[in-house]
């Protein structure tokens, strides 16, 4: 039996969040902590949780296991658990909604303020913008986020300034624009970006390098965006 | 509930996938008021999920290519019950819509020349099957689907499209007239129930292979749309045809790429044969995805499946190199690993053919009207209902779907939807008010649940759901397995129409929206089953152990399903294209 | 972009650079320090004062004594805006960090430049 602890916490009958056990019976499997929730579910089917594609690329089930972000989905309890004790909490610094569903308001609109859209005011040619593979691999290690939130909600700077630092997530896909040859917003996307807090706040701790479960490293994006800055002021 | 609170838009569409972002971002351009409702945060819709590509004529692996080759892959691959209009419309249309992706900012891998990247797919070929195989799929290396979904989304955002993200349509509100009016929502967050009034209603779903025990779909794909279209008495098209995709990973259910076989892997059995140069001479692996995957479940039966109970077959890769599987295919590596505890690079991948693709759903035209058959079966168009992307069925995949026309469809019937609703609110669109015992009727089933003090528990019921569906509906099918499976699914509807909804709680309440979810499968469950029993024929993925072939005297045509007499009758197929010659129906061989 | 009046240069940019920059000069003369008290043990205040009293010394000193200030104003700044929430609270903190500064480098500057 897997001793399974959980952050419960439903507003509209419990006056403060708490810790609740379960046993859950793996059968001796190596399940994903997505299907460990599953069986809870089945237990008690007022725990609340999101999940979608079940297999890593859609970004529902960021959480914190063990300690540790990550997804519900492709983390196997072989990964995580030690001394036959798992515990689930959600992903920290964004406020609950409700036992493991955080509101990712915050995490959206910063996502939004870098404009994550192609633009180029040119006119198209009648079929693709041509780009080679060279400038195309460029994008490698960035286009692939999924907003599963693990990486912003792993870094100490978007927990104080949530408001005003962009995040890791948000700065990946910032310097996916920056880096795509048929982008010509680069000028203005920087100006945005000039301040003391959007990126500056990163002290490159690499909270979220460690935790992303796609393998990609913001903290290198956010090197590249400071690059970019520094060649356009000087 | 005089307290219910109204919202009000021009055109409203239930589901952000790809073919919901795509009718969106149409009408969002043309400064109409929309909005998308979505269930899950738009960019976790199983789109994202796709990952060979979107199969068009772009002529980029080759100058040459030429759309009518591929339309006539897909009228072939669809066992001739595809509509031709519908297959022409997508292919001729579809080069349009791929580079409207690309100047979105999709990015597409790409070849030395700066073009698009395409890679072939099962069934594809030159000079209408006489030129060998084509290379036709455009891709961002294997995440092509999440590509395109958070390409859509963004552009979504850039035309400041409203998005009721996290909100779960319950039914569709019909007037006194039997229009669309608009549907009952729920905001799952915080559990208000709202009246959405809408002049355009566009049912963009996606699929529901959670009606299977494995399936590769995602957890969310129980078909809602469908569900509330039968609900609401809409009839459903061609719901017999569920096709299998050979390669789910064995135990976990995830995809596996027809891109692998695409870019040089192949199928072997337990004695290490490439099988399927028995089965397809000319196309072996990458023919059609119904004949690979029965040939696989015959490889099974005959004994040479592999592991202990022989009930797989082995993907071979390793051959192709790091380099190549890391640079195409680096998402089937890393869920490789994840799923199947197999290095691709190394070891071949266990499969089985899996439940992947509705091919059926609610009949549109081209423009995504939804259709209905008047008392003298003619064609009568829903006013006010849209459908489009797998939900709907236009229908370009027939009885079986060619691999990255999915993706093709979702953007083409997307488009098309938005912009023919569009043209349609310019022209001026005026339906009577739903009246209050309308809107009561679309509150009847949460309303059911919230007042249910006791029965089964939704999740047992699910799985028994699923477990029908998987033993009597799978790959092959059996007269009598098929009649038992349609009495359990009798027996089931009244157990689920008294089963228990324990958690009454408002905020963030997924125990209601999966009990919710429940009478959909069901709804689809039962019209996939009733289709299948009916049509006594095999063809394309509809595959009968006692009517083994096709029948084009009596069953060259769509089926057609009517919920309320849960009775099967049959509609024309299209076979007048506007600018080629029609596509005469031939013996199909790979 | 996120405004802001308090913080060094009103540029994230030019901050960072800063801090860079002024690491780079405290670490050279925090070197210097350290050799000079290893190659000599027994110091006395007459040799520490003559140390002082070179131009080249005092140039150094007051370039890193400036260093130090700017690199102190950008760290606890973050600090300050990182921790402290309330408006009032935060704004007398960074009032009462640039007042120390100052002060500090103004004494420094007499100790070095004065009698």
């Amino acid at each position: 039996m897997l001793q399974v602890s959980i952050y419960r916490y439903n507003p509209e009958t419990d006056s403060a969040p708490y810790m609740q056990e379960f046993q859950v019976d793996t059968q001796g499997r190596d399940l994903m902590v997505l299907n460990v929730l599953e069986l809870i579910k089945q237990q008690d089917s007022s725990m609340a949780y999101r999940r979608s594609c079940r297999e890593g690329v859609c970004g529902s089930d960021g959480m914190n296991i063990n300690g540790t972000n990550g997804l519900a989905c492709v983390t196997p309890l072989s990964d995580v658990v030690k001394s036959n004790k798992l515990v689930l909490r959600p992903l920290p610094g964004l406020p609950v909604v409700r036992d493991l569903v955080v509101d990712m308001g915050i995490f959206y609109k910063q996502y939004e303020r870098i404009q994550p859209y192609l633009q180029n005011d040119t006119t198209p040619p009648a079929i693709e913008r041509l780009q080679s593979p060279e400038e195309r691999d460029k994008l490698d290690g960035l286009y692939e986020c999924i907003l599963c939130a693990c990486c912003s909600t792993a870094c100490p700077s978007f927990w104080w300034n949530p408001d005003k630092f962009v995040g890791p997530a948000g700065l990946l896909q910032a310097y996916r624009f920056l880096a795509d040859s048929r982008d010509t917003a680069a000028r203005e996307r920087l100006a945005e970006l000039e301040d003391p807090f959007s990126v500056f706040r990163c002290r490159g701790i690499m909270n979220c390098v460690a935790v992303c479960p796609k393998g990609l490293n913001p903290t290198r994006a956010i090197g590249k965006i400071r690059e970019l800055l520094l060649e356009n002021a000087t | 509930m005089s307290t219910m609170r109204n919202l009000s838009f021009d055109a409203i569409i239930i589901g952000g996938g790809g073919s919901g972002l795509r009718a969106a971002l149409e009408l969002a351009k043309s400064g109409k008021k929309t909005a998308v409702l979505s269930k899950v945060f738009p960019t976790r819709s199983h789109t994202v999920s796709a990952q060979g590509g979107i199969t068009c004529a772009i002529a980029s692996a080759d100058p040459n290519d030429d759309w009518r080759w591929h339309m006539y892959d897909t009228v072939k691959g669809s066992d001739y019950i595809a509509d031709q209009d519908a297959a022409e419309y997508m292919c001729t249309e579809g080069p349009k819509a791929v580079f409207e992706l690309e100047h979105m900012g999709l990015p597409f891998s790409r070849f030395d020349n700066g073009r698009i990247y395409q890679r072939p797919f099962g069934g594809q070929s030159k000079n209408f099957g006489e030129g060998g195989q084509a290379a036709r799929t455009c891709a961002a290396a294997d995440r092509t689907g999440h590509a395109l979904l958070h390409t859509l989304y963004q552009n979504n955002l850039k035309n400041n499209t409203v998005f009721l993200n996290e909100w779960y349509a319950i039914d569709l509100v019909k007037n006194a007239q039997g229009d669309v009016v608009g549907c009952i929502a729920l905001c799952i967050e915080t559990g208000e129930i709202v009246h959405v009034k809408s002049k355009a209603t566009v049912l963009a779903t996606g699929g529901a292979g959670r009606i299977f025990a494995s399936t590769t779909n995602a957890l969310i794909n129980t078909g809602d749309g469908i569900g509330m279209a039968l609900r609401a008495g809409f009839p459903m098209q061609d719901m017999e045809m569920w096709q299998f995709h050979p390669t789910g990973i064995y135990g976990a259910g995830t995809l596996v790429t027809e891109g692998c076989r695409g870019e040089g892997g192949y199928l072997i059995n337990k004695d290490g044969e490439r099988f399927m140069e028995r089965y397809a001479p000319n196309a072996k692996d990458l023919a059609g995805r119904d004949v690979v995957a029965r040939s696989m479940v015959m490889e099974m039966l005959e004994g040479r499946g592999c592991g202990e109970n022989g009930d797989h077959v082995m993907l071979k890769l390793d051959h192709l190199g790091e380099e190549v599987l890391q640079k195409r295919l680096p998402g089937i590596v890393e869920l490789s690993k994840t799923f199947a505890h197999v290095d691709p690079a190394k070891e071949p991948i266990p499969v089985v053919p899996t439940c992947h693709y509705m091919m059926g759903g609610i009949p549109t035209n081209v423009h995504g009207q939804a259709i209905m058959q008047d008392g003298d079966g003619n064609d009568q168009i829903v006013n006010g209902l849209f459908a489009c992307g797998e939900a709907a069925c236009v229908s370009v995949h027939g009885a079986n779907r060619l691999g990255g026309n999915s993706l093709l469809d979702l953007v083409v019937f997307g488009r098309a939807a938005g912009m023919f609703i569009e043209g349609a609110l310019n022209e001026g669109i005026d339906y009577l008010a739903a009246s209050q015992s309308d809107i009561d009727a679309s509150m009847a089933r949460l309303n059911r649940w919230n007042e249910s003090s006791g029965g089964e528990a939704v999740a047992e019921l699910k799985a028994e759901l699923q477990d029908v569906m998987q033993n009597d509906f799978g790959v092959f099918r059996k007269e009598e397995n098929m009649q038992n499976g349609v009495r359990k699914l009798s027996d089931l509807r009244e157990r689920i129409a008294n089963a228990h909804l324990s958690d009454k709680s408002n905020t963030f309440n997924t125990a209601r929206v999966e009990a919710l979810e429940l009478d959909n499968l069901l709804e689809v469950a039962e019209a996939t089953a009733i289709s299948a029993l009916e049509r006594k024929e095999s063809r394309g993925a509809h595959s009968r152990y006692d009517y083994p072939d096709r029948d084009d005297v009596n069953w060259l045509k769509h089926s057609i399903y009517f919920p309320v007499e849960k009775r099967l009758g049959k509609r024309d197929v299209n076979f007048t294209p506007k600018t080629v010659d029609t596509f005469e129906p031939k013996v199909r061989t790979y | 972009m996120v405004t802001n009046v308090t913080n060094f240069s009103r540029s994230g940019l030019s901050d960072w650079l800063v801090q860079q920059v002024s690491a780079v000069i405290l670490a050279l003369y925090a070197l210097l320090m350290v050799g000079y008290f290893l190659f000599h043990p027994g110091l006395d205040y007459a040799t520490w004062h003559g140390f002082f009293s070179q131009t080249w010394m005092r140039i150094f000193s007051l370039l890193a004594f400036i260093a130090l200030a700017a690199h102190v104003w950008v760290g606890v700044w973050t600090v300050i805006t990182d921790y402290i929430k309330p408006i009032g609270i935060r704004f007398a903190a960074q009032i009462v960090l640039i007042l120390a500064i100052f002060v500090f480098l103004v004494w420094g500057v007499q100790i070095l430049w004065g009698a």
